[in-house]
């Protein structure tokens, strides 16, 4: 297993090699693909069983991006994992690319296209109940954004994931706090976000998800409880590492400038630095 | 070249409108800002409501307001709106006969590189399908003016689609007569007709100025309003000009080709070329490039015209 310093350095490159992705192709959703970095980072490096070199290996986890928009942190991750070729993220989101804004199952490592949101916790239910059916033993990583959870849809699968006692379905939310149009709070209220999926029969914890170490610690002990579905509410910050970007609403899909992509690739160099000997 | 997006147009109309009747409320479904509707949120909060991310509340919520006197103008992407709320539509406000205006923004491959999830190409397929609900496309910025002044005054479901970008100008000015249902006859021709609607009108006139180059003069109409569809102008066209070639941002199947095929086929078959993206999740691209690649382009209809007249496009 990698150690938590090799994934916060990951992660850090993660988030570089995003902004140089949405800077490049001028589009992209900036603030999400941030705030979600270290999630993702910990998934792929450390607590996901699968095999680049064997993308539809039938054992391995499952990984549903439900707020597919954040798809540049992902195409980043499968890009350095050795899914597709790394020159391909030059493609990303021009004509004719299969690297598009959004999360796309041509590519290998991806396993259902998203982007409409409020889909994918149903689709994992799904697959979480195709894999008891199956008696494999894969499971299912989704996730979701907090603006996401206004979407009916996301509480009929909840209530179905707990009817079904699917504990190898595992919800996380990036609750960044913040949607297009501001505060999660403003928009929609969502709290008290835990209760309501604790209501909805789930095993519910809280972490910060901008901790590798924290991350890492409740990635690899779930299920947290048998016969429950797993749902880990990650705090996170939307803009995580650029200090300009952080908790603002404008970078949800904020293309950075010339100068802001220098100012943010210095500042996570120097973070990057802190963490190497 | 025009800068102002439809959107823009669309939220000062209804600003100005609702300020002088209380009842016009708008919703969004954290669109505002795709939307531009944060000026009027800003400017009158009691005449706005925001859902959060959930597009079926967003339109149930209509409906209800709806049958409480108010008259609301929904404002979400055409993707959703036409999709994840289509059962909304169908059962609550069409059947019901709720005075519900949804409008459809970034519509037809608007938002290119987002992929199908975010393309709306079924859209007037599916909405032009239910009883009671009104289709229109506004085709420039002026026209889109008109067309929210005369939703205000209009009674029942209507559905209106928008693209994102500022399109070139169709008209010059807002001095010409609209009427929700009435096609306008843009340009006068006995060789062929090309009927359009929304963004690919400026297309249709472009063509038909190459066209007239080559000899061929060609009658264009701007069909902004595909439900209820002006049928009277399209048998004239079919029986006038024996030829016509449709051009929408939308699937081939089910949209503004097929509403007039529909009409050629039972009182004057003629040919009918539809062009628009074929069945097959769109490629990825700017609007232009995805344009360019299937043919919706003024080149490409040039040539078409030229097929149909010489009748080459005949079934083998
Ligand atoms: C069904 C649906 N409605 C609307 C959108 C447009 N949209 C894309 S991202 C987004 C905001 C998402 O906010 P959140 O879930 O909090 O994600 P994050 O903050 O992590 O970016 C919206 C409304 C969409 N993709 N799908
Ligand atoms: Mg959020």
């Amino acid at each position: 297993m990698t150690s938590t310093l090799e994934l916060k350095r990951k992660s850090i490159q993660i988030r570089m090699d995003v902004l140089q992705l949405i800077h490049g192709a001028q589009t992209g959703h900036t603030g999400g693909s941030l705030s979600n970095s270290d999630i993702l980072t910990v998934l792929y490096y450390s607590v996901m069983r699968h095999d680049p070199s064997r993308a539809n290996w039938p054992g391995r986890d499952r990984f549903i991006a439900s707020k597919g928009h954040s798809v540049e942190s992902l195409w980043c991750i499968l890009a350095d994992l050795g899914y597709f070729p790394k020159e391909e993220l030059k493609t990303y989101c021009q004509f004719g690319t299969r690297l598009i804004g959004h999360p796309n199952n041509k590519v290998p490592g991806i396993e259902m296209n998203t982007g409409a949101l409020g889909h994918g916790l149903s689709i994992s239910v799904g697959m979480a109940m195709g894999a008891k059916m199956n008696g494999e033993p894969y499971r299912v990583f989704c996730l979701m954004g907090d603006g996401e959870q206004a979407e009916g849809s996301i509480w009929e699968a909840a209530m179905a994931a707990a009817h079904y006692k699917l504990d190898n379905l595992i919800g996380i939310i990036d609750r960044n706090r913040l949607q297009i149009s501001g505060g999660t709070e403003d928009v929609m209220g969502l709290e008290p976000l835990g209760s309501k999926w604790e209501a909805f029969g789930w095993q519910v914890t809280q972490v910060d998800g901008n901790d590798i170490p924290g991350l890492s610690d409740v990635l690899h002990a779930v299920p947290l409880q048998r016969g429950k579905p797993t749902l880990i509410i990650a705090n996170t910050v939307k803009g995580k590492g650029v200090s300009f970007a952080e908790n603002q609403p404008e970078w949800h899909h904020h293309v950075p400038n010339d100068v802001e992509l220098r100012l943010a690739l210095e500042q996570l160099s120097a973070e990057l630095s802190v963490y190497s000997e | 070249m025009n800068q102002i997006p439809n959107r823009q147009v669309i939220c000062e109309t209804l600003l100005r409108l609702a300020r002088l009747d209380p009842d016009i409320v708008v919703l969004t479904s954290d669109s505002r800002g795709s939307a531009a509707m944060a000026p009027f949120a800003q400017a009158l909060p009691e005449q706005f409501v925001e859902t959060g991310i959930a597009e079926q509340n967003l339109v149930g919520i209509a409906a209800g307001l709806a049958h409480s006197g108010k008259k609301p103008f929904v404002a979400s992407p055409a993707c959703f709106l036409s999709m994840r709320s289509i059962e909304q539509v169908k059962v609550d406000v069409a059947y019901s006969k709720m005075n519900v205006k949804l409008i459809g923004i970034s519509g037809g491959v608007s938002y290119g590189p987002l992929g199908m999830s975010h393309h709306s190409l079924q859209d007037i397929a599916v909405v032009r399908a239910i009883p009671n609900m009104a289709v229109l496309l506004p085709a420039d910025r002026h026209e889109t003016k008109k067309m929210i002044e005369a939703l205000v005054e209009f009674e029942g479901g209507a559905y209106v689609r928008i693209g994102r970008n500022p399109v070139q100008d169709v008209y010059s000015s807002d001095e010409y007569e609209f009427r929700i249902g009435k096609a306008i006859q843009l340009r006068e021709g006995q060789d062929l007709t090309l009927i359009a609607a929304g963004e690919t009108v400026r297309i249709a006139l472009d063509a038909c100025e190459l066209l007239t180059r080559d000899g061929i003069c060609c009658r264009v109409l701007n069909l902004h309003t595909i439900k209820p569809l002006d049928v009277d102008a399209i048998v004239a066209a079919a029986k006038e000009t024996g030829r016509i070639i449709t051009l929408e941002e939308h699937s081939v199947f089910g949209g503004l080709g097929a509403a007039v095929a529909e009409v050629t086929s039972r009182y004057c078959p003629v040919p009918v070329h539809i062009l628009g993206i074929p069945d097959e999740p769109a490629i990825a691209g700017k609007t232009a490039e995805i344009f360019n690649y299937y043919g919706i382009s003024p080149e490409n209809v040039q040539q078409i015209a030229h097929r149909l007249m010489q009748k080459q496009e005949m079934y083998e």
